[in-house]
């Protein structure tokens, strides 16, 4: 690279530094890096694709979700208007995957951003606090660690009963503990550094460290680590769903659709594998362009 | 060493009782009175009276716990809503079948992960590398409930060469895992299960073994003339460690989050005791089940740290 990069520990000082050399900020870098890295724009662009498919299936979904047929069940792809085939009680395969995209993609990203909000502050008090503070919130988060992730939603979806809010609230908790647990090392890790130091010693409030200097530098940690959970907790929901712990029927999920279409594994084995492959296609996306993004942010690159 | 062990063990005595009082609780966030969710729908009033004072439901919060947590330690997880029995019988009878299914596809993964880790550790960066990587993104981003379904769509219903669900023939009491007949109802539910561990274990070992390469002593080695064979001996040596490591604790993961995978193919396990659990609302199976298998993950985790410490006394934490 011939450009320099700024220090991505003091965005302000780049700002009022040197003129004459042109210095990006932190964000600045990201996005350069991030414009040539086609790999991630290709996998981003089907990821915004899935999405905008989500949001506007009212308009493209060909046929009501919800309407059911007896003549018309199990039919195979391209019957009659249905592309994809229709399911056991003979709705369109097609429009229910679309429709169902909204709820697992819901119940995927929900989650996440949620648990990002009250994890990443539960670690940021926990780490620039420290003390008896750090304690309490770290110890109480390796008790929920000690739970493998899938067993913990189960547990609590489980006991709370089935529904997406139930679903979403169980997810929410199984990604607080990492999430808490990043920020929580990273504001560690920041906290006795000197600017922190010269900051306090020039009668800055607390607050106003944590939200300038701590947060500039803690927040890429935990949105790079928030955005490989996406991919995690798309199949979790989905898991949860095809266990009957998330959506209720007649509600389209792709999750839901893979345990009902299961019954018909000998009719009509291709359909079955449908809801299952947008799961897999939008999780193997996630996935990419969070690698494509953590190496975007990586600072020492 | 000694002094370190005692230390561990007594750093996961508060991760434990945290994990009951979780599992505690998910009787009392379940929706209805906890005294309800303990008892099938048609109790007797002398019934319910019993069980209320035998699980002391009219002592305050903590005390309820202290005697639930005596009762756990000793064995007595209660009765099952569905079948009447005893939940600790029905999770005992369970995790074998967990164990040996976890094992198993602990090994499938880990002898495909280190050979494929290996190599694409070794070129780091060339398209063989790459291949690797892009099969590890995939063996972690497969919803392995789907593939389960798409195995037995090939072969169940295609070929019709392996059997769709269930744990041997049918009239057979007993698992052998020896006998062709039984071992064919293990191999899907095997494979699929293998398959996330393979992503994640593949990964550690090319990153392991990438990192070993880039040390002083290879360079040594290569100096004084070793064969390359001879020196990806050594740096195998240096990389396994920590691939076992995370192998463990793939193990630990899977006996706790097979639940989908022995759903699909009716597995008898525990996952599938658990399923069956959450369909009939038996939180008392529920609960025990989660306990045991959160306290299997804590242990498992435990001994990988203690054994890791004991290989490479430098990992020693506080």
């Amino acid at each position: 690279m011939t450009d320099i990069t700024a220090n991505s520990m003091q965005p302000e000082a780049a700002e009022q530094g040197a003129p004459a050399l042109k210095v990006r900020s932190y964000w600045q870098t990201v996005g350069y890096r991030l414009r040539y890295d086609y790999m991630t724009l290709f996998f981003g662009a089907v990821v915004v694709l899935i999405i905008l498919s989500a949001i506007f299936a009212p308009l493209i979904a060909p046929m009501d979700p919800y309407e059911t047929s007896l003549i018309k069940r199990l039919k195979p792809m391209l019957y009659q208007g249905h592309l994809l085939g229709t399911d056991e009680l003979g709705r369109d395969i097609l429009s229910r995957m679309l429709y169902g995209g909204r709820i697992s993609l819901a119940m995927g990203i929900l989650p996440v951003l949620a648990a990002t909000l009250i994890g990443g502050s539960l670690g940021v008090i926990a780490g620039f606090v420290g003390g008896r503070t750090n304690m309490a919130i770290m110890r109480t988060v390796d008790v929920f660690y000690a739970f493998p992730s899938i067993l913990l939603a189960v547990a609590i979806s489980g006991a709370l009963g089935g529904g997406i809010f139930n679903g979403m609230a169980s997810l929410t908790l199984v990604f607080i503990p990492p999430l808490c647990r990043v920020a929580e090392t990273a504001t560690s890790q920041v906290r006795n550094l000197d600017f922190v130091e010269a900051a306090r010693a020039t009668g800055a409030g607390t607050f106003n460290i944590i939200r300038v200097h701590v947060l500039g530098n803690v927040l890429g940690p935990i949105l790079i680590y928030a955005s490989s959970m996406v991919s995690v907790s798309i199949l979790l929901a989905s898991g949860l769903s095809f266990l009957g712990l998330g959506v209720t029927p007649p509600e389209p999920d792709w999750g839901l659709m893979l345990n009902t279409l299961r019954g018909a594994i000998y009719v009509n084995p291709m359909v079955c594998a449908l809801p299952g492959f947008a799961i897999l296609i939008t999780s193997i996306c996630f996935n990419l362009v969070s690698d494509g993004l953590r190496s975007a942010m990586d600072v020492r690159m | 060493m000694t002094a370190y062990i005692i230390r561990r063990l007594l750093y996961a005595v508060p991760i434990a009782l945290g994990v009951s009082i979780v599992c505690f609780a998910l009787v009392y966030i379940a929706p209805g009175d906890p005294l309800q969710t303990l008892l099938p729908e048609d109790a007797s009033a002398e019934t319910i009276a019993m069980v209320r004072k035998a699980y002391g439901f009219d002592k305050p919060i903590p005390v309820q716990y202290l005697i639930w947590l005596g009762k756990v330690v000793t064995g007595d997880f209660g009765m099952s809503i569905a079948t009447g029995r005893p939940v600790l019988g029905e999770i005992v009878k369970a995790l074998g079948n967990t164990v040996l299914l976890a094992a198993g596809a602990v090994l499938i993964a880990f002898t495909l992960a280190f050979i494929l880790g290996t190599i694409a550790g070794y070129r780091v960066g060339t398209p063989t590398d790459r291949a690797v990587t892009g099969f590890a993104v995939i063996g972690v981003s497969v919803p392995n409930y789907w593939l389960g379904i798409v195995l037995i769509i090939i072969f169940a219903v295609e070929l019709n060469v392996l059997p769709a669900t269930g744990m041997g023939p049918r009239g057979s009491d007993t698992f052998n895992l020896f006998d062709w007949n039984h071992f064919r109802y293990l191999l899907m539910p095997m494979v699929t299960l293998s398959l996330i561990p393979i992503g994640i274990i593949a990964r550690t070992t090319r990153s392991a073994v990438a990192e070993v390469l880039n040390q002083d002593f290879v360079e040594t080695l290569r100096a004084k003339g070793l064969m390359e064979w001879e020196i990806l001996l050594h740096v195998l040596k240096n990389a396994l460690p920590q691939v076992l490591a995370v192998m463990g604790l793939q193990f630990g993961y899977l006996m706790g989050g097979s639940i989908l995978v022995e759903t699909i193919f009716t597995w008898p396990g525990s996952g599938f005791l658990l399923n069956k659990a959450i369909l009939t609302r038996d939180l008392p199976v529920l609960q025990g089940t989660i306990l045991v298998l959160a306290i299997i993950f804590v242990a498992t985790n435990l001994v990988i740290d203690l054994l890791q410490t004991a290989v490479d006394p430098r990992l020693k934490r506080g």
